[in-house]
């Protein structure tokens, strides 16, 4: 790479001299001809000897700083040579120079995705991931921006979910320019959000920023997956990269997943094949679609029960295995439990009761054996709790459960007899038969409050349902508010038929996270589709306005029920444990969102995002899902408000 | 059945016959004020949060004595907080939810 002199100015120099240019052209003839307090000066006149000196003195060398070949051009080869598609990001002037990168020199690659805000960009970003297993890029200002991203930054890490950070800063103090430069500045760029990424570094150069991203890039991918964060310095983006400067980028490898210790996964099988009774717990399992066919494989082998927590989509939903409707009985009636990527194994095994003080209370059997695979227990902090209360286990692998499965299934093959397989079909027909009674029960409980005002969230889910069953489909969000009837009552077998909801329970992930999922569907045609609650929709509805203007095609239906519903009921809890009970007018207090009602087909439009609602007649849904769907099969989004019952 | 299993069967219809029945209009207005709906929906149909409740609702005296005495994460509410009567009047409510045609007779439950 060649440069000329006059290019290898530092940033401060080419600021400089970009101010000098711009006093110098103030200070033009045209400049102040236009200053209203000179007067009218008559044409034809010769010119002043200001004039006549600005015209034929030598131009300033100050004046004309180009930067042919920027560190930031560097930076979004890197970013390409990692395969990262989207750039999800509000813009902010400390990766000015990535972002001007990225759409001059590199023809808009990584996509740039207008964000309303940092933790929308984040939230996107786990929700794309989920989807298709890889990191999109986030920018963001190393200060203010991260504030903004750190909740969506901690869902992400809690629901290992792989999001690769950059945080534009300038870190020369002598570089800064003027007082919001220092005020966006910071020492330690990534201690912010240390707690809760998995790596961060912060470049002094170039070929530091290219080492330190793939780098990051890797750590992020290999599980536990999660989010990584690098600064980009302001410096190393628009200064002229070095010229002696090696623009190689170092090779991404092929990543690949710790599996189990062999010699664990052949006790691990012997002690499967040896149950009377095994039950799997699937919670992260799935990290890919052939995590869930793996699982499928292990339990049909073993014809053992599933249950699915649904973190991801790891098991059909209506496979005859599936025990999910009936967990308490499936693990009250197990002597082997192996939970796979299990982020809460107490919760599985203990029923937390008491009315003031929590009281758990051990809901399994004695002697039960219990096995854990996780990638958890690869990679721990201390500060934030989000490893839950310490289970005891007998058999402890510590690695990915999907990784593993292969070798498991394998081992288990090894060493099933003839007697064991006749004992695995007759357990597996009656698994078969409690699954049908489970589908039942559910039916019927859907069919309460059927014609209900405000829609049942059964019905909705039942409409929505009927629509979409034939189509390329995803579910896009969440279903814990809604009672899960999507997972009770849909026929989910495709990993991307459920992507689960935030690891951290932060609201105001679920609309950015399913437009970030919407984003990742597009390009394989599908359907997404979104559950919408309001309150969480309320903290992030700038993506309206990001779906309406990138043209993403998402089928938003609003669980409109008119509150932060989970806090009426805790409220609700409190006063009947201080026996005061509550009036419902009070439980309203600080927990309502109505009065006035927020329209959210108008909210919608407004942002340009086709809309309609809100609609209060369960007979009025099947109608307007029709509409939504076929503005969603156009390539827009599209947006139905339905008020619905809290829960 | 044993007779064992039976009797508790036997008690609670007896139960349920000698209730006095309440006031269904106020019971709709109470189980709205004291928030019962808000795990158990408005017509009591039950969810991920609460257990179903109508149609078909158990005895009141066996309502009453569970929501004086709850499982799980039901709050207790006390004499103090919902009487006897209000709670009858709630029944009567509960009672007269009507049931929703059979989950095998609605199409959008069947696919």
């Amino acid at each position: 790479m060649s440069k000329s002199k006059k290019t290898s100015v530092a940033r401060r120099g080419f600021l400089k001299g970009a101010a000098a240019g711009a006093a110098a052209m103030v200070a033009s003839p045209g400049a102040k001809a236009q200053a209203p307090a000179q007067p009218a000066r008559p044409t034809g006149l010769p010119p002043t000897a200001a004039q006549r000196a600005a015209e034929t003195a030598p131009p300033s060398t100050e004046d004309i700083q180009i930067v042919e070949r920027p560190g930031s051009d560097y930076m979004v080869d890197v970013f390409k040579s990692l395969g990262i598609e989207y750039l999800f990001a509000t813009p902010g002037s400390s990766f000015r120079g990535i972002h001007e990168s990225i759409i001059n020199y590199g023809g808009n690659k990584p996509e740039f995705i207008t964000c309303m805000h940092e933790e929308c960009s984040v939230a996107m970003a786990n929700g794309y991931a989920k989807i298709e297993g890889k990191p999109v890029l986030v920018c963001a200002h190393g200060t203010v921006g991260i504030q903004h991203a750190a909740m969506a930054i901690y869902n992400a890490y809690c629901d290992q979910a792989p999001v690769f950070i950059v945080a534009g800063n300038i870190a020369d103090a002598a570089e800064r320019r003027g007082r919001v430069e220092w005020l966006h500045a910071v020492q330690d760029v990534g201690a912010t959000v240390r707690e809760y990424t998995k790596w961060d570094d912060n470049p002094a150069s170039l070929t530091h920023f290219g080492e330190s991203a793939v780098r990051a890039y890797q750590i992020s991918m290999t599980p536990p997956t999660m989010p990584v964060l690098l600064a980009a310095d302001g410096v190393l983006q628009e200064a002229p990269a070095p010229a002696d400067f090696d623009w190689r980028i170092p090779k991404l490898p092929k990543i690949t997943s710790p599996s189990g210790d062999q010699a664990a996964v052949a006790e691990l099988a012997q002690l499967l094949v040896a149950a009377e009774s095994p039950l799997i717990v699937a919670s992260r399992s799935a990290r890919t679609p052939a995590g869930l066919k793996l699982l499928v494989e292990l339990a049909e082998t073993l014809q053992c029960g599933v249950i699915d927590q649904q973190r991801r989509m790891n098991f059909p939903s209506r496979h005859p295995l599936n025990q999910t409707q009936r967990t308490r009985a499936a693990v009250a009636d197990a002597d082997l439990i192996l939970g796979l990527e299990v982020y809460d194994f107490y919760g599985v095994v203990h029923a937390l009761g008491g009315q003031v003080r929590v009281i758990p209370r051990r809901v399994t059997k004695p002697g039960v054996k219990l096995v854990s695979i996780s990638s958890s227990d690869l990679f721990y902090k201390s500060n934030y709790q989000n490893f839950q209360r310490y289970q005891d286990v007998d058999l402890s692998i510590p690695a990915d459960a999907e990784a593993t499965l292969p070798a498991l299934i394998e081992a288990v093959k090894r060493q099933l007899t003839d007697d064991r397989k006749r004992a695995f079909q007759a357990r597996g027909a009656k698994l078969a038969e409690a699954s049908r009674q489970a589908l039942d029960q559910a039916r019927t409980a859907a069919s309460y409050a059927w014609d209900a005002s405000p829609v049942s969230t059964a019905r909705l889910s039942a409409e929505l349902w009927a629509q979409i069953k034939n189509e390329d489909w995803s579910l896009v969000s969440d279903t814990f508010w809604v009672s899960n009837w999507p997972l009770r009552l849909w026929d989910m077998n495709k990993h991307y038929h459920f992507i689960g909801g935030a690891g951290g329970e932060g609201v105001g992930y679920l609309a950015p996270a399913a437009l970030g999922a919407a984003v990742a569907n597009k390009k394989y045609g599908r359907l997404s589709v979104s559950i919408q609650s309001d309150g969480d929709l309320m903290m992030a509805n700038g993506v309206l306005w990001t779906a309406a203007h990138h043209r993403i095609p998402l089928l938003t239906v609003m669980h409109n029920n008119r509150a932060y519903h989970q806090e009426i009921m805790q409220l609700q809890r409190v006063a009947n444990q201080h026996n005061r009970g509550v009036d419902i007018d009070k439980c309203k207090i600080g927990t309502a969102i109505e009065n006035p009602n927020i329209d959210y087909a108008k909210l919608a439009q407004s942002m340009g995002v086709e809309a309609e609602g809100p609609i209060t007649d369960p007979k009025d849904l099947a109608a307007a899902i029709r509409r939504g769907i076929q503005v969603v099969k156009r390539g827009d989004p599209y947006l139905i408000d339905v008020v619905t019952q809290p829960r | 059945m044993n007779k064992l299993a039976i009797l508790p069967l036997l008690l609670a219809s007896l139960v349920a016959q000698t209730t006095p029945a309440g006031n269904a209009e106020n019971g709709n207005r109470l189980f709205v004020k004291y928030g019962c709906y808000t795990c158990h929906g408005y017509q009591g149909q039950g969810g991920a949060a609460g257990a179903k409740l109508a149609p078909k609702p158990i005895a009141a005296s066996a309502l009453i004595a569970y929501v004086r005495h709850p499982s799980g994460s039901m709050p207790p509410f006390t004499a103090k907080v919902v009487t006897d009567a209000e709670l009858t009047d709630i029944h009567a409510f509960l009672a007269g939810v009507p049931a929703p045609p059979a989950a095998k007779d609605i199409p959008l439950l069947n696919q």
